[in-house]
């Protein structure tokens, strides 16, 4: 079945299937990803959400080898870029088709740049290496991604260091460096954490475009479930190391199903409407992960809680059609809770903006 | 509740100028400043929160780090609790700094990576108080409850953490000494929306309790109107609009204040297409080249002739609401 028609456009630029990751601490374990599966297709936006905690990050970099290990261990599963499993690889080919055909934002712009090079040398950097410039010609390029970006004063701000730069100009930075190979798929991580929501927009544009121009594939993991809504095809949500549920942007935002996506998006502070006294939270503490999850990893938190859900943890699976139905085995709704069939389906609100 | 009849002011900060050199070639001479923060003037009452929003690289986390004295401001006072900390000497601002803390937007790089999470909780209390081992490892625990970390995590490193965490560990430490006055430099960026509200009651809480100040730097509009009384809009290095929350949601008065707001991405994918979000065209200029006249002049979109050669004052135009624009003035009415 996972295989059905994988051929031409629809096969995945990604497929990750069954991907583990756990921290080996000596003392203890931390399995921060559990069987995470997921795929994304050319010229796709993929968006990720979910708990502060629940692997976002740690799913992403183990896929592109990015993990200093010890501690990290990847125990299992198959990352496919174009069919081909790229855990298989040895680094020094992983890090080639890192940065020239995944292109990767990290969530903290400070730590991922190197603070004793000028900004221009670390855009330049791929330029030289993957596409073979020479030094000017990859000096024009690393003005142009500047720009491109929103960076003032592009030209000038090239000699300049790291911290010389804000914060959101940073994030943009990494994000120039990220796109400066025109990669098949770009993985951002709260690209746009530190960025106000004009830039952001501008920011989003820029995607779009490479998107259409190039069919770049895109991941983008945010916490924000306003850009999840406008930018994203499809969603996935994670808890807990696992995928919860997965589906189509509309589909999830109309019907959330899984309780703890419910619980998400009635979080969501309204920017018009009666200012609530207290913000909504989702009671109760994240699981911490230090054996795999054997049971529903969110029943303590959650209101239909049974003895089932104590012991055997849900499978992700697929509930409804994708609203705007294609025979692609691989797209429509998918959820990890026992109790989908007795969840309220349609007509669930899940907008908080007229709350 | 807050007391409207004579707000007390805790911070008072006059003509705030920051100006960074840029140096170029192979000597690093000087060739000019970026002018990130240029004459910038407010007050925050005892128990306010003033909001701080503005585009990315206009001066917000400067304003903050000048404030607490982080980096010392080419010119201006700043006026917190009675002293001018801008002319406090080593000492004084030592025995000051307990009661004004900040949480960086840049979580990792603001942790020592070589000190557990109970060290660097603990820091403050080791340098400001003569608590011992227990105490301190109570107080420790107290906070993290707080942010909301497992306690189990009191001898994790730094780079163990996910970034949400990361910034909770910052949001305890600042809160260590129980300060009177935060700067809050995007304290909920990597917070899940659930987190976030956590972290915005607690805050709230706190205030209620032992009257915070906060200075509330954040990109999340939405966060901003629900933590903020007044908030200050902020654009290249100088203050564009300063109105209560309410007031400035509804009605942004300063063209910049109002394409930002415009802006904002709203979790409903069925909404999204039928919004109308002003987009700003024209050239952005750079804080080490101002234009002339307003700064936000060359973006505009009814910018006229006196905004490209006259810098425009921040000034009252509405009871409680400062706004710094040629169209408000109302001494001379706006051509157009
Ligand atoms: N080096 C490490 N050693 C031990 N545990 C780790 C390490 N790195 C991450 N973890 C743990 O793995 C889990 C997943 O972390 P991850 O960074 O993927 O979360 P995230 O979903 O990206 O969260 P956030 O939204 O806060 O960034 C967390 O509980 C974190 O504490
Ligand atoms: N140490 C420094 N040396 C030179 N320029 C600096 C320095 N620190 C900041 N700047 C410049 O000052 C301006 C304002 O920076 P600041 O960090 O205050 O912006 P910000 O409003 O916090 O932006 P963001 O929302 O992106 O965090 C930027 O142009 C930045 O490049
Ligand atoms: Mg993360
Ligand atoms: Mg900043």
């Amino acid at each position: 079945m996972q295989q059905g028609g994988d051929i031409g456009a629809t096969r995945p630029v990604l497929d990750v299937r069954r991907l583990k990751t756990v921290f080996n601490l000596g003392s203890a374990e931390v399995h921060a990803v559990n069987d995470v599966s997921f795929h994304v297709r050319r010229g796709e936006l993929l968006g990720v959400v979910g708990e502060s905690g629940s692997g976002k990050s740690v799913t992403m970099m183990s896929l592109v080898g990015l993990l200093a290990s010890p501690p990290a261990e990847v125990r299992g599963g198959e990352v496919l870029l174009d069919g081909i499993d790229i855990l298989k690889l040895t680094p020094r080919a992983l890090s080639d088709i890192r940065g020239a055909r995944i292109g990767f934002v990290f969530q903290d712009p400070m730590t991922s740049l190197n603070p004793v090079l000028t900004v221009g040398d670390q855009l330049a950097e791929p330029l030289i290496r993957h596409k073979g410039m020479d030094r000017r010609r990859a000096a024009a390029r690393a003005v142009e991604l500047l720009e491109m970006v929103g960076i003032p004063d592009a030209r000038a701000r090239m000699s300049g260091y790291p911290h010389q730069f804000s914060g959101g100009m940073r994030q943009r930075v990494m994000i120039a460096i990220a796109l400066a190979c025109e990669p098949d798929l770009l993985i951002a991580d709260e690209p746009t954490t530190a960025l106000d929501v004009t830039i952001q927009a501008q920011i989003i544009d820029l995607m779009q475009d490479l998107r259409q121009k190039l069919g770049m594939a895109v991941i983008w993991i945010t916490h924000d479930l306003g850009v999840v809504a406008e930018i994203a095809d499809r969603v996935m949500v994670m808890y807990g190391g696992q995928v919860v549920e997965e589906a189509p942007v509309r589909d999830l935002f109309a019907a959330p199903r899984h309780p703890y996506t419910r619980a998400l998006l009635r979080t969501v502070p309204a920017l018009d409407g009666a200012r609530l006294h207290r913000l909504n939270t989702i009671e109760g503490q994240p699981p911490i992960l230090f054996e795999a999850p054997g049971a529903c990893s969110f029943r303590h938190r959650c209101d239909h809680a049974d003895a089932q859900c104590a012991c055997v943890n849900p499978d992700c699976c697929k509930v409804a059609a994708a609203r705007d139905a294609t025979d692609d085995p691989k797209s429509g709704h998918f959820v990890a809770c026992h109790h989908v069939p007795a969840l309220p389906g349609a007509e669930a609100r899940a907008v908080a903006v007229d709350a | 509740m807050l007391d409207h009849a004579i707000p007390e002011d805790l911070v008072t900060v006059e003509g705030l100028t920051m100006h960074f050199p840029i140096h170029a070639g192979v000597f690093r001479r000087r060739v000019g400043a970026v002018r990130a923060v240029d004459g910038v003037s407010f007050s925050i009452a005892r128990g306010e929160t003033l909001g701080l929003v503005g585009e990315s690289g206009c001066g917000k986390s400067t304003v903050g780090r000048a404030l607490l004295r982080l980096c010392e401001p080419t010119a201006g006072r700043v006026v917190i609790d009675g002293e001018d900390v801008t002319t406090l000497d080593a000492a004084r601002l030592r025995a000051k700094r307990p009661a004004m803390q900040m949480v960086f937007q840049d979580p990792q790089a603001s942790l020592n990576p070589r000190m557990t999470l109970k060290q660097i909780i603990a820091e403050p209390l080791n340098v400001h108080t003569g608590w011992d081992t227990d105490r301190k490892l109570a107080r420790v625990r107290e906070l993290m409850e707080a942010v909301g970390l497992d306690r189990r995590f009191v001898n994790r490193f730094p780079h163990e953490f996910s970034g949400g965490q990361r910034q909770r560990v910052g949001i305890a430490r600042a809160l260590a000494l129980n300060p009177k006055f935060v700067v809050c430099d995007e304290p909920i960026a990597a917070l899940d929306v659930s987190i976030q509200a956590q972290i915005v009651n607690l805050l709230e809480d706190l205030q209620e309790r032992s009257g915070l100040t906060y200075l509330f730097i954040s990109h999340d509009l939405s966060m901003v109107r629900h933590i903020a009384d007044r908030v200050a809009v902020m654009y290249l290095g100088r203050i564009a609009e300063l109105s209560p929350r309410e007031a400035l949601f509804a009605r942004p008065l300063h063209p910049y204040a109002e394409a930002l707001l415009s802006a904002v991405p709203r979790a409903d994918p069925s909404r999204a297409a039928g919004r109308r979000r002003i987009v700003l065209k024209g050239d952005v200029p750079s804080a080490a080249r101002m234009p002339p006249g307003c700064n936000f002049s060359t973006r505009c979109p009814r910018a006229f002739d006196r905004c490209r050669t006259e810098i425009p004052r921040l000034a009252e135009v509405e009871p409680g609401r400062q706004v710094a624009c040629h169209l408000f003035d109302p001494t001379k009415p706006a051509a157009g």
